[in-house]
């Protein structure tokens, strides 16, 4: 495998693969040493916290990085071509991770240069790294990905983690409940393909309503504007925040992700409880993601 | 009852059973420069279809990715070679795997809308026609996508 660019590309061998090697690193069981390898990470889109994680986990396996933001402070303003720009830094770096507004952009990146390229998120399109890390986090808190029953809520309509997941988890027989308000329900061609995979789900209204049934609850913001008019969103956003009463009957494996950052769509109550798993899940990001790239640098043998 | 002949050609190409309506989209799609002699046909009465387009090019043989693109449009079109008033060659347009450089992603956002790149997709299903496109994964009937020409 030479880069990481969409989901779609994986198998669920290559799948479980970065499983296995995150769990080595994880557990020490891996000597990584990339001390001569630099990555270069391209953010054409403000992303803190997938930037760091990516950095953090370069350095924990003895890399380096250097990083561009925007576009601003690139060629492209003055008129270079993209490719020009992608050519130019495949000079410098051994590797390029590349988040971007634009839908395509790594693959095409990936397209132009020689080195390999990883996809931190482009537009509304894939962020492969993410749902990576988000199987691994499930695969470790219940043993295995197949016949999981998930519940994911929040905004299913605009969220790329959250198709990425869905999309991810269809190899291994899920069951799914889908809990958002109506107008940010899951886009019909996700369910068309759910069904041709003959993979059950369910749609909810509320957070609350089936959470006895569920392994995992995946939660994702849903954002104020959205909304076209604010009131819509007070009235129903009550539906849609985890609260620690919910959890009373909740299975002993239960735990409640969050790709993060959060605003108040999971009460802090929540956090001290033993089914809270996002911030583990936000480590687990890193092991994931320094599997990712020594893979792609050919560092694991 | 009399009817209005298109002339037989010596050699070319003969693009028939067009649906009605079609005619010129194709004419577009194959790029006819004026080079050749075109003839082209408009609701043309047809027994088999009712109605029909066809289009007929002196001196010039479609290649099959030509052939294959004209699928995009008109399905039932059949395509027939002529060599000194004979047939030497029937085609029939199929519905290709992938599609290069054809056809433009109605996705704003797509790379292949911001900067200068061949557009690529993949049939995914046939009835209806969709496509897939490479770069931004979004799917699309083939009625939404915008034919290049």
């Amino acid at each position: 495998m030479k880069n990481l660019i969409s989901m779609r590309d994986l198998s669920k061998k290559e799948i479980l693969y970065f499983m296995e090697i995150a769990e080595k690193i994880e557990k020490g069981e891996l000597n990584l040493n990339m001390d001569k390898k630099l990555a270069a990470l391209l953010f054409f889109e403000p992303s803190t916290r997938t930037h760091f994680s990516f950095a953090t986990a370069m350095k924990k396996i003895g890399g380096q990085t250097i990083t561009m933001r925007g576009t601003s402070s690139s060629s492209v303003k003055k008129g270079e071509t993209f490719a020009d720009t992608l050519q130019t830094i495949a000079q410098y770096a051994e590797i390029i991770i590349m988040r971007s507004p634009i839908e395509g952009a790594a693959r095409y990146a990936s397209e132009v240069v020689d080195i390999p390229v990883v996809n931190a998120g482009d537009g509304a399109n894939q962020h492969p790294t993410q749902a990576l890390l988000d199987l691994y986090s499930i695969i470790k808190t219940q043993g295995t990905l197949e016949n999981l029953t998930i519940g994911v809520a929040g905004d299913l309509r605009f969220g790329r983690t959250v198709h990425s997941l869905v999309q991810a988890l269809s190899e291994f027989t899920p069951r799914f409940k889908f809990i958002s308000p109506s107008f940010l329900k899951m886009p019909t061609y996700i369910l068309d393909d759910l069904l041709e995979k003959n993979i059950k789900f369910e749609e909810l209204a509320e957070i609350d309503e089936k959470i006895d049934e569920l392994d995992i609850l995946y939660v994702t913001r849903i954002q104020k504007e959205r909304f076209a008019d604010p009131e819509d969103y007070e009235k129903v956003k009550g539906s849609y925040i985890l609260e620690k009463s919910m959890l009373s009957n909740v299975k002993e494996n239960f735990k409640v992700m969050h790709p993060l950052p959060r605003v108040d769509e999971i009460s802090t109550d929540v956090d001290d409880t033993e089914f809270a798993y996002y911030f583990p899940q936000a480590k687990n990001g890193v092991y994931m993601r320094q599997a990712i790239i020594s893979i792609l640098l050919g560092g694991v043998k | 009852m009399k009817q209005l002949k298109v002339d037989a050609i010596k050699k070319g190409t003969v693009i028939d059973h067009i649906p009605a309506g079609k005619g010129m989209q194709v004419a577009d799609l194959i790029n006819i420069s004026g080079e050749n002699i075109v003839m082209i046909g408009i609701s043309l009465h047809s027994k088999k279809v009712g109605k029909k387009d066809i289009i007929k090019i002196e001196n010039r043989e479609l290649s099959q990715e030509e052939i294959n693109s004209i699928a995009l449009i008109a399905p039932s079109a059949t395509i027939t070679i002529i060599k000194d008033f004979d047939v030497i060659r029937k085609a029939k347009a199929e519905i290709p795997e992938s599609i290069e450089g054809l056809i433009l992603c109605p996705n704003p956002k797509c790379i292949t809308n911001s900067e200068i790149i061949k557009t690529k997709f993949k049939v995914t299903d046939e009835k209806p026609l969709q496509v897939r496109c490479h770069y931004c994964e979004k799917k699309y009937l083939v009625e939404e996508v915008k034919i290049k020409i």
